[in-house]
């Protein structure tokens, strides 16, 4: 099966029915078919789970990632394209095994991760940002029904000539389902935080900048690929209105953003 | 006399006159304001510190030369110790002679 996010195709092979199953189910908006270009990474089920409780660790090169956690463990050849996990028949796994290999070839695109919720109204896409707790689901499950909801919890962002664009992606926070898969030019950014009462204000992009790094996803500690996130975030955010966001949660907060 | 020299491998990004700068290796994020920006654009390594205050701080602030300097030698002082400037004794080597 071959999930796409964001334009990035994953070429995932396993012999193992049920586990393709689940990952049939929970990819559903996001398998392709049949695509040359996509990324291979073969899956080898284990019988029983590590017992080891280790940190997520991305090391590597530009021809060979190390990436383990103590659920499980890859390697990924981002020259061949290639790559292969040890982990036991579960979803968040190769969940996150799949953000993290977004996440490298994204840098390599001009695109990142990141920590938001997002959703496309009137074709112009909206991305509301915040760590958790911040109201991501909240400010979705308000959204008009006319919206095309991205994601509630992880957006995925790339430039595309002169524009950015947000692309629906699976990774999904409390709402529990996968966005769909569909894209649209960025209209604007909003730093989002719960309030009695709705305010908006504009927020400079040297202020955006500092915000924004700390809500990317990026696992990596390449610095050539750090520098490149970096840039893309400078460039996203000249190109992009940004606004601080403080709401009450009602659906009014939809007019004064669309 | 210092010669200030932006640290090599720094993403850096001017943005409405204000300097965000990140150190790659630890992911650090640095913000500078509008004057420690312009120390910060000037510093090649080749123009002493001095230098910097008199033709890129005086002329914009209404600023007393030798105070503008003090505050620029700790702000200098200050960058160094996050490794975000290097603060050489000597003027560094020409690339380009």
């Amino acid at each position: 099966m071959i999930v796409q996010i964001g334009e990035i195709p994953i070429h995932i092979r396993t012999d193992n029915p049920g586990f393709q199953e689940m990952l049939n189910k929970r990819y559903r908006n996001f398998i392709t078919p049949s695509n040359p270009a996509a990324i291979t990474l073969s899956v080898e089920l284990l019988a029983e789970a590590n017992t080891q409780d280790l940190d997520l660790a991305v090391s590597g090169n530009k021809d060979l990632w190390t990436i383990q956690r103590g659920d499980f463990f890859s390697t990924y050849n981002p020259t061949l394209r290639q790559g292969n996990v040890r982990q036991t028949a579960n979803p968040w796994s190769i969940d996150a095994l799949i953000r993290i290999i977004h996440s490298l070839e994204l840098a390599r695109n001009r695109g990142f991760l990141l920590h938001a919720a997002s959703a496309i109204v009137n074709k112009r896409a909206f991305i509301f940002t915040g760590a958790s707790g911040a109201g991501k689901t909240t400010i979705s499950r308000l959204a008009p029904k006319s919206a095309s909801l991205l994601t509630d919890e992880i957006s995925c962002i790339r430039r595309e000539g002169e524009v950015f664009r947000a692309w629906g992606t699976p990774f999904a926070g409390e709402l529990a389902t996968p966005g769909d898969n569909v894209s649209a030019p960025i209209a604007a950014l909003y730093f989002l935080r719960h309030a009695p009462e709705n305010r908006i204000a504009e927020l400079s992009p040297a202020e955006a900048l500092r915000r924004i790094m700390k809500n990317i996803l990026f696992f990596a500690e390449d610095p050539e690929l750090v520098q490149l996130v970096f840039s893309t975030a400078a460039e996203f955010l000249e190109r992009t209105p940004v606004f601080r966001l403080e709401f009450k949660p009602d659906a009014s907060i939809w007019d004064l953003i669309s | 006399m210092t010669f200030p020299l932006r640290a090599p491998n720094l993403a850096s990004r001017v943005l409405h006159g204000e300097a965000i700068v990140m150190n790659p290796a630890d992911s650090g994020l640095f913000s500078l304001n509008e004057t420690a920006t312009a120390i910060w654009l000037a510093a090649d390594g080749q123009t002493p510190l001095r230098t910097i205050v008199e033709s890129h701080i005086c002329p914009d602030y209404e600023v007393a030369f030798e105070q503008a300097l003090a505050d620029a030698e700790e702000l200098a002082r200050d960058l160094a110790q996050h490794a975000i400037l290097l603060l050489l004794p000597e003027p560094r080597p020409n690339p380009c002679p």
